[in-house]
């Protein structure tokens, strides 16, 4: 059974390369019964959007 | 398709050699290649060699967010040529790879899980937050508080958008061994806006 530590790893690694099946589906059972895991799963989508945001200078509100 | 320029529509070329927003353009623009460059006189050629180049080619843009969308796109450029030219990426492979007892950070207990208090919540719409000012120092400074071999790859992953390969290519480093260290970067760094931002600091 995974723990959170191995969940929240998978999350990260799937920023960087395809999930296995096996792993998806263990992650998908974790994250089912973990809020937490869940929450770290979205956020890591997140924190990839705001690097975006940041890396094309729309960090200051002088912009319009 | 000249004379479809409206007189509303702001032109690059006007934007940037307006002085008040050039001088705030420069300054972030530097901040941001200092951070991944850590030298300040080749981050200003960066600077320089972006805004020239963006001059040289200005089209029009609707929006000033637009022309900072573009100008940061030949300032990432010019960072990466830098990076690669003067082998900088190669400093971090000294220091690899950080002790595995830090992994953890204590987030979680010896089974695994999360202790109570590190759990994760729930970010109520966190993409409203980058509106704020304030939220970008939050993000700049808990960037600041990673360690450094960990911002640096946090930053040519996700801000140069390097590939994996290339990044373990000129550092010689594992795959597995990059994603240890971005996977302890986005640990801590989710932490710690959350701590600092999406829990509570969101109202100060």
């Amino acid at each position: 059974m995974m723990n959170c530590q191995q969940a929240t790893r998978l999350f990260s690694d799937a920023q960087e390369r395809p999930l296995s099946l096996k792993e998806k589906s263990s992650l998908g059972v974790h994250a089912m019964m973990c809020a937490g895991c869940r929450h770290f799963g979205h956020q890591m989508g997140t924190l990839r959007e705001i690097s975006q945001i940041y890396t094309k200078g729309l960090n200051t509100t002088n912009q319009n | 398709m000249k004379n479809e320029q409206s007189q509303t529509t702001d032109n690059a070329k006007t934007d940037l050699t307006d002085p008040v927003f050039l001088k705030e353009l420069r300054i972030q623009m530097l901040k941001f290649a200092v951070m991944q460059i850590r030298d300040e006189s080749l981050a200003e050629d960066a600077v320089q060699e972006a805004l020239i180049g963006a001059l040289k080619n200005s089209g029009s843009f609707g929006r000033r967010s637009a022309l900072k969308t573009w100008v940061f796109a030949i300032l990432k450029n010019k960072i990466k040529d830098i990076l690669r030219k003067t082998n900088r990426l190669a400093e971090v492979s000294e220091q690899l790879p950080d002790h595995a007892d830090e992994d953890n950070l204590m987030l979680f207990g010896t089974n695994g899980r999360w202790h109570v208090d590190e759990r994760p919540v729930s970010w109520s719409q966190p993409l409203e937050s980058v509106k704020s000012d304030h939220f970008w120092r939050v993000f700049e400074t808990c960037l600041s508080h990673l360690p450094e071999n960990q911002a640096r790859l946090f930053m040519m992953r996700e801000f140069l958008e390097l590939s994996s390969e290339e990044i373990c290519e000129s550092l010689n480093i594992t795959t597995s061994n990059l994603h240890v260290m971005l996977y302890r970067a986005r640990l801590r760094l989710r932490e710690c806006l959350e701590n600092n931002w999406f829990s509570g600091g969101e109202k100060s």
